[in-house]
């Protein structure tokens, strides 16, 4: 185990590195980590701190806290196929900055765009409550949130329909694919603290969820509270997909890949995969974001694009590996 | 002292009474049996019992906190879910759930209460298989020493035997006597009336949602209660051998 954790930090620390020496701007390493530590006032310090950091920052943070969450929704879950946008935050979250896109709030008020991207999650994961009820089964929780997805899904599609405006269109459907680039120290310190308040809660999931393994039943009589855990795993989700969209768009197969990769790792045991997820997440989002920048750095590479393009065939191998396993 | 109490004890689910007017006690070292034919009300009594559905009337085990109850019985649902390949040590180390604080790892007590377990259930050897990839009746055995390793006065298991070769169903029931000769107690839902009548110290029947016996096997597997409540004819004799019971005949 603790092999793993140290496997995992080192991946991290230097994939964070990396995307901190990686960019356009031709900045020795030596030079541009010395700027980012020393300051001053050279243009190697702005890049450095103002467009390097921030997006290194997102990197880590955005991509732990998706594999923090698709770790625990399939621990809760009982199901390797669950994903964190499940419950329709994303698709939510999605919606709402879509509006502000359409309508302009983005364009004209400041951080417009992410403040109404979590207005959008916040919407998302009270109708899901709603529909689903504080105490029903896990299965009445996936039913809602496919709902609130398709429904999410169907509105953003209705916006790009009557849109008439193509720009507006076009941004849009560039915005949806998810992406790190430009972004500012402004987008940290709003996604930071619900990242960091929901990664906690999801964290604190970690007994519950091993005690799962034997069933709903088993684990209510061991003294675990079920209502609450899926108050905890709702609300925790919600702010972190929430917060990880609102700054970043849909950025997909990270929640569902690396749980899946890591899980023979820890023995299977959801409670360590939860960590573990939150490592591997933070590493595959930071490559990702290095390749964007690496192999296509002209022609603005898509974060969300890579992951998909990454993410998919992985799944397809592990859905491969798991059929000849016979499970 | 006892273990479970439960007075007035009902349930009733979408307008229907699952369970009605049921009292009983469960004292320290008893294997009490749960018998009765298919839907007589087996698990919902367990399950209302812990406070896992709504109930009206009194157990003493639902009064409890979440966390208290933990420590005062072992429950052992019918469904055998075993959700994640995870090894058999880790799965049995679980039951240990209710006996850890917050953020507290397994120590070397609980280790040794799941080390207990596991030689009890004879499964020693297979502390680093995969439990999922284990046979059904292997994956049964496991989940019994899950609920051995929670260490309770009071162990409840549905159908726990169901799917077991006989020796492993034998031995089960030894394992359950033994726990009951030991001051602690055990009750056992189970559809084997020949293993319930040379094992068990006390057989409760339930039919329709009522409690109709309640008392030692030889007087509660009589002629009369056998074809009235399970339709069937049986032959039981004490023996030398211990009390015999074997069922014959669907009653016409």
């Amino acid at each position: 185990m603790s092999r793993l954790a140290l496997g995992l930090s080192a991946l991290v620390a230097t994939l964070f590195l990396a995307a901190l020496v990686v960019g356009p701007a031709p900045l020795g390493i030596w030079h541009g980590l010395q700027a980012l530590i020393a300051g001053g006032n050279g243009p190697e310090v702005l890049v450095m701190r103002e467009i390097r950091l921030p997006r290194a920052l997102l990197g880590l943070m955005i991509g732990g806290a998706l594999g923090l969450a698709g770790a625990a929704m399939q621990g809760y879950l009982r199901n390797p196929l669950a994903d964190p946008g499940l419950i329709g935050v994303s698709g939510s979250a999605a919606l709402g900055a879509v509006l502000a896109l359409q309508t302009g709030l983005a364009a004209t008020v400041a951080l417009g765009l992410p403040l109404a991207a979590l207005a959008g999650a916040l919407l998302g994961v009270g109708l899901v409550l709603a529909l689903a009820g504080p105490r029903g089964s896990s299965l009445t929780l996936i039913l809602a949130g496919i709902a609130i997805s398709a429904l999410a899904a169907a509105l953003t599609s209705l916006v790009l329909n009557l849109s008439p405006n193509p720009f507006a269109a076009n941004e849009i459907v560039f915005w949806m694919m998810g992406s790190l680039a430009d972004r500012s120290m402004t987008h940290v310190a709003i996604a930071a603290p619900l990242i960091l308040l929901g990664g906690v809660m999801l964290g604190s999931l970690a007994r519950g969820l091993d005690a799962l393994t034997l069933g709903e039943d088993a684990a209510e009589a061991m003294g675990v509270n079920l209502t609450r855990l899926r108050l905890v795993l709702i609300f925790g989700t919600a702010a972190v997909v929430g917060a990880a969209t609102a700054v970043a768009g849909a950025i997909g197969f990270v929640g569902l890949v690396v749980p899946h990769l890591l899980r023979p790792l820890v023995g299977a045991q959801p409670g360590r995969l939860l960590w573990a997820s939150a490592f591997g997440g933070a590493a595959m989002l930071l490559a990702a974001d290095i390749a964007v920048r690496v192999i296509l750095p002209a022609r603005d590479l898509k974060l969300g694009v890579v992951t998909a393009l990454v993410g998919a065939p992985l799944f397809l191998h592990l859905i491969y590996r798991t059929r000849q396993e016979g499970l | 002292m006892t273990l479970l109490t439960l007075k007035d004890f009902a349930v009733t689910r979408r307008g229907r009474d699952i369970l009605r007017n049921v009292s009983l006690s469960v004292c320290p070292g008893e294997l009490v049996g749960i018998i009765g034919p298919n839907g007589a009300g087996k698990t919902t009594l367990m399950r209302a019992a812990l406070g896992l559905i709504d109930h009206n009337g009194q157990s003493t085990l639902a009064a409890l906190s979440a966390r208290e109850r933990g420590r005062a019985v072992a429950w052992m649902p019918q469904q055998r879910e075993i959700a994640w390949p995870v090894n058999v040590q880790t799965l049995v180390t679980l039951g240990r759930t209710p006996h850890l604080g917050t953020g507290q790892r397994p120590s070397a007590a609980d280790q040794a209460a799941v080390d207990r377990a596991l030689e009890r259930m004879d499964l020693q050897s297979f502390r680093d298989r995969t439990a999922t990839r284990l046979s059904g009746g292997e994956q049964a055995r496991v989940l019994i020493a899950r609920a051995l390793a929670q260490e309770t006065p009071l162990l409840m298991t549905d159908e726990p035997i169901a799917g077991l070769d006989p020796a492993h169903q034998i031995a089960t029931m030894k394992i359950f006597g033994a726990l009951a000769a030991e001051g602690k107690s055990v009750m056992v839902s189970l559809h084997d009336l020949g293993l319930a009548a040379r094992h068990c110290t006390r057989l409760i029947v339930l039919d329709q949602g009522g409690l109709v016996a309640d008392g030692p096997p030889q007087d509660v597997l009589t002629a009369e209660r056998v074809r009235v409540t399970f339709g069937i004819n049986a032959f039981l004799q004490n023996t030398p051998e211990g009390l015999i019971f074997q069922p014959l005949d669907v009653v016409a």
